[in-house]
């Protein structure tokens, strides 16, 4: 790896400080992904910013919602009572994520920030857009079953690797995030932005921010939702294709539904096409499957993906299936 | 004999390994040890036509970097006679000896620092250009030509013929005619490569991963030109190698070559991605099988050819085409061989070498008979049962393959199965059966021992071998602890030392039946010394002979041994023992043989298939610890789960890399994919081969895994895949 700075952060307004000033900080939390970069020397940051230690760790249950805090271990969020009671598709795409060990050290707040597991940028010898921009895009043309149907552009096709934050679109959760000029929320749905012409850009952080905490709101559907995760070995995986749904439904009648889907798009995907042809419609198997068919809306496939068009349908009509109890 | 052989004593040193105290090659910290940090090509094929090594000198810490350019020019003194474990055509690859580059990864520069992270920094500031030609990096069997002569000598011919499979296949009623693919695979054992090298004036110390301590002695003296004397290699430990450590790699020539630059103990330990291009994989093969049958099933032809990827530099090939020329009985058989030369590191024997390759497309072909015949898998194989050898023709040292298709078809409930493709389901998902026939040759080898008896009443027995997973340590201990009528607690082996007794290398499963009769030579060749002293007032040795003077703790006696060497003066008494092949390879064939039966599982909708359920029943000879056995070949099954569903490297052409090369993207099973192995051994004691019985375990158990799971899948969804792994997409074109 290549030599840098660390310092751990007495407070929360010198982490954002720090960070801010120096150009290449970065911070480090649970660290179960950063090392792999500073290992491989996928990322070099100058400065490690060590922010164990500040106090933003908890779930907080409120009347309008939950709020967790952005230091909150993945174990023990998917380990509380309020949350699996209250947001099932949270938990069961925690449990979904990593290892039991792995999810004993990476936090909330870190987990957003996972970097793609796209071959070409985890290996520096070949050339990637993402982590040297400009040097080119081989997974284009290359191997690349992992990357993304959805949100790809010539320069990148990536895909977002992450369990967590495809749940917490079903849910609208929000991301609090405090920065120089104080504290705002983005909702989950805006955090992350597609490559374009720049895929080094994967957030709409800026130097300096820094989350605080995952506000998830009290809402009609995320009781009834859920997590389902395809991939080639039973555990330990990123997944193939993913969903996380969630329906509001008075009886018989879906009032309006949550849909995204990760593992085949360049960041967390919300289907609204999906979300659209479910709405005001009947609870019923044919009308979830027909839903589902439009998962495939807008992808481009290619050779060594195409084969997740089909499977992130029917990932997302098991998925609704499961939810609308008709599985 | 009622002793410990037979018995499921547990792993000897499993306290040492799970409490952190067995100490594996690159926890070996010699006072002042440097770190290394190698800087690696980035090109499959070219020069080097300039180094820049101005900043890494610069930076802190950093004791020498060494290059083509500034490296000494190595002997690389031919050996003799080549190792068995390392090809026998192309030559080794000659670290920093000139400008040429293979492979992508190719090391080319070592750097010295005081810390590994200084290493690693500087290792990266190394500027390399080159000037590129047009690499060989797509697996196009077309481009095979056949092995050297060298290899066709060795047992690895571009053709063989018995009969006339040619023309039987053209008249056979029913046929069948089909191209398998095994992907490339890496070993990935847990321990990762590494070497600790100390010189000491002309004499070096290595701390070394290797499945072969003697080897590795003599290889390194011959690339160094100085005597084997001079050289110790220590490895008490290995955490598996499934093959990796059976040759000695260009790193440890590095790390030795490090050393000796910077005045300074050096290590050197592979990265997981620099794993992948440093120390072989199982290679990349495609093959051809035809089988031609009456209508009863009877085979009347089988054709199987093979193309097997190899590197440039060297032509590493494997058994592949043995199992066509023996598992079953067919009058005509050609086998065809051709090797398919790439710009990649080489190849190099991974669990089941060739072998398991071969048995994969002749089982699944054998398969796809039984489903033209319309005849149950395993009744096509018992029509074909090979009552001898059919290649070698000789009779079997031992063979109880009928009892393994039998026990495990009961264990597995292969009679639940419903013939038809898809008729079996559980809900939304498809049951599938599957089967399929396992073999390994057995082979020994020559091998010494020494054993020590000590007055305070233990034994020490030490061997140069090595335990990279399978229980050696426990095993040899058993063995040892019977011939001296000693408990095992009262006996110790060592193992993993070129000061001991030599040993023969620690793989193709052999380790059993060649160290096992030296350790039990020099057992009695001790045992013989001590009660060959003169005899006088010695009660307890005044009986006869030819049984053992000491049994254990007798109530109220002390132990004997201890007694006779208190009353001769002496703290301890030593000798040798040694043991050889006999004549047996002459009069008999011999084989582990095994039946596997798999159960799959496959969504119909996503493609997902899991392995839930794999029943193996297994002639490996006498089996001297169950525990251990049973843990070998549940290991061993295993990795055929991953080799079915799994494993393959992501080879990208462009670049001639392995992309996925770490353990997140290359996927080997974990718990969940593994829920229920059975593993059981037929009664089988084989004195034919060797005075222990024991005919060999380690490679038996990977093989037939993947076909049988692959049959099953068949089975479960009427989709037949040829080429490994099956996965999601395989399932849903």
């Amino acid at each position: 790896m290549v030599p840098f700075a660390y310092a751990a952060a007495p407070d929360q307004a010198d982490a954002i400080a720090r960070a801010a000033q120096a150009r290449g900080a970065q911070f480090i939390a649970g660290g179960t992904d950063m090392l792999q970069l500073l290992q491989e020397r996928v990322t070099a940051p100058s400065e490690l910013i060590d922010i164990n230690g500040l106090p933003l760790a908890g779930v907080d249950v409120a009347q309008n919602g939950v709020r967790i805090g952005a230091l909150t271990r993945l174990a023990d969020v998917a380990d509380d009572e309020h949350i699996r009671q209250q947001y099932p598709v949270v938990v069961q795409a925690l449990l979904a994520s990593a290892s039991p060990q792995v999810r004993n050290m990476a936090t909330m707040g870190g987990n957003l920030l996972q970097r793609t597991r796209c071959l070409y940028f985890r290996d520096v010898a070949a050339p990637c857009n993402k982590r040297e921009p400009g040097s080119g895009c081989p997974a284009q043309d290359g191997v690349n079953r992992m990357n993304a149907l959805l949100g790809g552009s010539p320069h990148c096709i990536a895909t977002y690797p992450g369990d967590l934050a495809v749940a917490l679109m079903a849910v609208d959760a929000e991301v609090e995030v405090a920065g120089t000029a104080g504290p705002r929320r983005i909702p989950i749905e805006h955090f992350h932005v597609v490559p374009g012409a720049t895929p080094q850009i994967e957030t709409v952080l800026q130097p300096g921010d820094l989350i605080t905490a995952l506000l998830l709101p009290a809402s009609a559907f995320a009781r009834r939702s859920h997590y389902l995760k395809v991939r080639d070995r039973a555990s330990f995986e990123w997944a193939l294709a993913s969903a996380a749904v969630a329906l509001d439904t008075d009886g018989s009648t879906i009032r309006q539904a949550r849909v995204a889907v990760g593992g085949v798009a360049t960041k967390p995907w919300r289907l609204s096409q999906v979300e659209q042809a479910l709405a005001g419609q009947p609870l019923r198997a044919d009308v979830l499957r027909t839903a589902a068919e439009r998962a495939g809306d807008g992808a481009q496939p290619r050779p060594g993906n195409a084969f997740k068009v089909e499977l992130m349908k029917h990932t997302v009509a098991r998925a609704l299936l499961t939810v609308g109890g008709q599985a | 004999m009622t002793g410990a052989i037979g018995q499921p004593v547990s792993r000897i040193e499993g306290a040492a390994k799970v409490t952190g105290t067995a100490k594996y090659a690159a926890e070996f910290r010699p006072p002042q040890m440097a770190h290394a940090a190698l800087v690696l090509s980035t090109v499959p094929k070219g020069r080097i036509t300039q180094i820049d090594t101005a900043a890494a000198e610069r930076a802190p810490g950093v004791r020498a970097v060494i290059t083509h350019l500034n490296a000494p020019r190595l002997a690389y003194n031919e050996m003799p006679e080549r190792p068995v474990v390392d090809p026998k055509s192309g030559d080794q690859l000659r670290v920093f000896q000139g400008p040429e580059i293979f492979f992508s990864s190719q090391p080319v520069g070592v750097v010295v620092a005081d810390t590994l992270e200084q290493a690693d920094h500087a290792a990266a500031l190394v500027r390399v250009a080159y000037e590129t030609s047009a690499a060989a990096t797509e697996f196009d069997p077309r481009r095979g030509r056949p092995p050297s002569e060298a290899t066709a000598k060795a047992g690895r011919p571009g053709g063989t013929q018995r009969g006339d499979a040619d023309r039987a296949f053209a008249a056979a009623p029913v046929k069948v005619d089909a191209v398998y693919v095994q992907p490339r695979e890496h070993h990935n054992a847990m321990e990762p490569h590494a070497t600790v090298a100390t010189w000491e004036g002309d004499r070096l110390t290595l701390y070394d991963k290797t499945q072969w301590v003697d080897n590795d002695r003599s290889e390194i003296a011959h690339v160094f030109g100085i005597p084997e004397e001079n050289i110790r290699v220590i490895d008490p430990y290995v955490g598996g190698a499934f093959g990796s450590g059976l040759r000695t790699w260009p790193h440890v020539t590095i790390a030795a070559l490090a050393a000796r630059q910077v005045g300074r103990p050096v290590r050197l330990e592979l990265s997981r991605r620099e794993l992948y291009y440093s120390v072989g994989f199982r290679p990349h093969t495609a093959q051809r099988v035809a089988l031609g049958a009456e209508r009863d099933g009877t085979l009347t032809a089988l054709v199987h050819g093979a193309a097997q990827q190899t590197s440039t530099y060297e032509e590493y090939a494997e058994a592949i085409l043995d199992p066509a020329r023996m598992t079953y009985a067919c009058p005509n058989v050609r086998t065809i061989y051709r090797l398919v030369e790439m710009n990649t590191n080489s190849p190099c024997p991974m669990r089941t070498p060739g072998i398991a390759t071969g048995v994969l497309a002749l089982e699944l072909a054998m398969d796809e008979l039984a489903v033209a015949l319309g005849m149950d898998p395993v009744e096509l194989r018992l029509k074909n049962y090979a009552e001898r050898d059919p290649e070698k023709n000789l009779p079997w040292s031992s063979k109880e393959l009928r009892a393994c298709y039998a026990t495990a078809a009961e264990r597995f409930g292969w009679s639940r199965r419903s013939p038809q493709p898809r008729s079996m389901r559980d809900g939304g998902t498809l049951v599938g059966y599957g089967m399929a026939t396992a073999v390994y040759p057995s082979h020994r080898a020559a091998a010494a021992a020494s054993a020590t008896i000590f007055a305070n009443g233990t034994a020490l027995v030490r061997s140069a071998a090595s335990d990279m997973g399978p229980g050696t340590y426990t095993s040899m201990t058993q063995v040892a602890a019977d011939t001296l009528g000693m408990p095992v607690d009262r006996v110790r082996f060592e193992l993993g030392d070129t000061d001991m007794p030599k040993a023969p290398v620690h793989g193709g499963s052999i380790t059993m039946a060649s160290i096992g009769p030296a350790v039990r030579a020099a057992c009695e060749a001790v045992r013989a010394k001590l009660l060959a002293l003169p005899q006088q007032g010695d009660r307890a040795a005044s009986g006869t002979s030819a049984e053992p003077a000491y049994a254990g703790s007798r109530p109220g006696g002390a132990p004997p041994y201890a007694e006779i060497l208190r009353r001769h003066g002496l703290d301890r008494i030593e000798a040798t023992g040694e043991a050889k092949p006999g004549d047996e390879e002459r009069k008999f064939s011999s084989y582990a043989f095994g039946a596997v039966f798999a159960e799959v599982r496959v969504d119909a909708e996503t493609g997902t298939v899991r392995a839930p359920r794999i029943v193996g029943a297994y002639d490996v000879g006498r089996v001297v610890n169950p525990r251990l056995a049973h843990s070998q070949c549940i290991g061993g099954m295993v990795g055929g789960i991953g080799m079915a569903l799994l494993e393959a490297a992501d080879w990208d052409a462009r670049y001639g890399r392995v992309m996925n090369a770490n353990l997140a993207e290359y996927l080997v099973p974990v718990n969940p994919d593994v829920i229920e192995i059975d593993a059981v051994f037929v009664p089988s004691d084989d004195r034919n081969f060797n005075p222990i019985g024991a005919k060999g375990l380690a490679e038996i158990a990977l093989c037939g895994v993947a076909p049988a799971v692959a049959n099953a899948v068949y089975h479960a969804t009427g989709k037949r895949i040829r080429e490994l792994p099956i996965t999601m997409e395989k399932l849903l074109a």
